[in-house]
């Protein structure tokens, strides 16, 4: 666990997740502790190329090195194309590095009979559109199927789906209903609740949000939100929403090309890098542009704001309405 | 998993014979498997093989990528040469227990297996050349006169052609929902054939409710846009033969003849 946010949580938890909590902080996890920051996942020199020696042939990953800490909440945008995809479904064994290292917790995961099953329990990956993975006759039992396949106890199986459930903020009275009965937000959260019962140290969205309607995104991000702060899952968002990852991002992945092109907190990232994410297509947001107006306008505003929170603040600030 | 689905096996470089009709390069086919089997003879042997090599290398598909299309037929082909080898009858080279090699047998063990990897060579040059789009259209015209015995064909070549399009979107959403369910713990490739079986039932389910939501979302966009089946329909590309399709139907019905008096005058 990375040490702040799991002991700022700590006022925070219900009791159910607190001694989830102590279960999953092992020995390792304890010197881990002490020595500050913790590294979860370790890419080293990863590459992958598609195809490889037919004309059909394409570079997906080039020479990617990463390190994602615990507790992070990464928000890791890029163009279509550029390899977003790929690398995340690198972090869960899933595809296999053309050349390169993945670590998890300090283990080399292409090691002979690592335990990829078990990786890919605590790594949880879930993909675009995940509500078409639906498949069981009710969504209690399709919530079920990722901890039945970690081969738990029955009642460990159904308490995981239950809180699973209630972590996406679906209601009891839903459980026996078939999965083409809901909306398409709620199918999402059904989806997505499958991935959270195997009970993930590291989440992985590829776009939780696409296709939602305004409400719905919003929903779905602030349940993320809450599983990064009040239960400490390291989350990676994939998203095509630049104001997405200002509002919920700590750090910042932009990926070009196969590459990693920044990697910093968004408001270093907006503030530094603004023409060269316009120039892959990928801009800032929005409200960090009206800034720039403001300030091109003649009004002494400070440029830094990405969120609309801090642009209030800053506006609010510079007419002295505070 | 996907990677073993070679369907559509078109192999996208640029040859006069990628350029062709694909009419002709299906007449073509036809043409070289009738010919294969009126063939007698090494001459006749040697100048078909001569004939496919030649447009293999013009095509500019690498031989080892043909040469992999070949893999499924092998057991055909042992099998095919075994039989052939033994239940020829005629004058005896050696005899084993009860069952005796003759050279009759053997000379048709060889020259069936030398046909058997021709014939689907030449097939294989004509699916890696022409896109599978091309190649419905090139049946369509081909098999226009059917029309006449009110075979719908422009429909026949319709959903081939929907159908060739969906391999690949279904094999990718194959792929897709695989690596979900994978992500979610589940095992596709242990366990006992029951056992297998029942593990598919987490990736048969969605696909099937994949495959009919795309086919509806089609039919609506077909229908939005007033589609209304053969009658009066014209074509964006219209089929167009060129220089390049007279010189092939030359060289064909060249090499045609030439095996045809083989047969006669040898």
């Amino acid at each position: 666990m990375h040490v702040p946010v799991s002991e700022r949580s700590d006022m925070k938890m219900s009791a159910c997740s607190r001694c989830r909590m102590t279960k999953r902080v092992g020995s390792r996890e304890k010197t881990a502790r002490q020595k500050g920051r913790y590294m979860a996942i370790r890419l080293e020199h990863v590459s992958h190329i598609y195809n490889e020696g037919t004309p059909m042939e394409r570079v997906a990953l080039n020479d990617v090195s990463l390190e994602i800490n615990d507790g992070e909440f990464i928000g890791l945008v890029g163009h279509t194309g550029s390899g977003k995809s790929t690398l995340i479904q690198h972090l869960d064994g899933l595809l296999r590095a053309t050349s390169g290292k993945i670590y998890y917790n300090d283990e080399d995961i292409y090691r002979e009979h690592y335990p990829m099953r078990e990786l890919r329990g605590k790594v949880g990956l879930v993909f675009q559109y995940p509500e078409h993975q639906l498949f069981e006759a009710d969504i209690f039992t399709d919530v079920c199927f990722g901890p039945k396949n970690l081969k738990l106890s029955k009642e460990e199986i159904e308490s995981r789906a239950k809180e699973a459930l209630e972590a996406v903020g679906m209601d009891e009275s839903y459980y026996r209903r078939s999965p083409f009965e809901l909306s398409g937000g709620q199918k999402r959260r059904v989806a997505i609740a499958g991935v959270l019962a195997m009970k993930p140290e590291v989440l992985v969205l590829d776009e939780p949000t696409a296709g939602l309607d305004p409400k719905g995104r919003e929903e779905i991000l602030q349940e993320i939100r809450s599983l990064n702060e009040e239960q400490g899952i390291t989350i990676v968002l994939v998203s095509h929403s630049m104001e997405d990852v200002a509002r919920y991002a700590k750090r910042m992945i932009v990926m070009n090309k196969g590459s990693v092109m920044f990697d910093g907190t968004p408001a270093e990232v907006f503030a530094h890098h603004r023409y060269e994410l316009e120039d892959i297509g990928l801009g800032v947001p929005q409200v960090t542009r009206v800034m720039e107006s403001l300030e091109k306008a003649g009004i002494p505003v400070k440029t830094g704001a990405i969120t609309l929170d801090e642009a209030e603040t800053e506006i609010a600030r510079v007419f002295g309405l505070n | 998993m996907a990677k073993e689905i070679t369907l559509g096996q078109y192999y996208p470089v640029d040859s006069p014979i990628h350029r062709m009709d694909p009419r002709t390069k299906l007449a073509g086919t036809i043409i070289y498997i009738v010919a294969l089997f009126i063939a007698e003879g090494p001459l006749a042997y040697v100048l078909s093989a001569a004939f496919l090599f030649w447009g293999i290398k013009v095509s500019r598909v690498p031989l080892n990528y043909m040469m992999r299309g070949l893999k499924p037929i092998i057991m055909i082909l042992l099998f095919s040469a075994v039989f052939n080898l033994f239940l020829v009858e005629g004058t005896p080279i050696v005899k084993i227990w009860r069952l005796t090699i003759t050279w009759e047998g053997l000379f048709r063990a060889i020259y069936m297996s030398i046909r058997l990897v021709f014939l689907i060579m030449a097939s294989s040059l004509m699916t890696f050349t022409t896109t599978p789009n091309q190649l419905t259209d090139g049946l369509e015209v081909g098999l226009a006169p059917l029309k006449k015995i009110k075979v719908p064909v422009h429909e026949i070549a319709m959903m081939m052609s929907i159908a060739l399009r969906f391999i690949p979107i279904l094999v990718d959403e194959t792929d897709k929902i695989t690596k979900a369910q994978t992500a979610r713990g589940a095992d596709f490739e242990n366990g006992k054939l029951i056992e297998r079986v029942k593990n598919m039932i987490p990736l048969l389910v969605p696909l099937f409710i994949s495959a009919f939501r795309r086919a509806s979302d089609l039919a609506m966009a077909m229908e939005a846009r007033c589609y209304q089946g053969g009658e009066g329909r014209t074509k964006m590309k219209p089929l167009r033969y060129t220089k390049l399709d007279r010189n092939g139907y030359l060289a064909l019905f060249a090499y045609l003849m030439v095996i045809i008096l083989l047969k006669i005058f040898l």
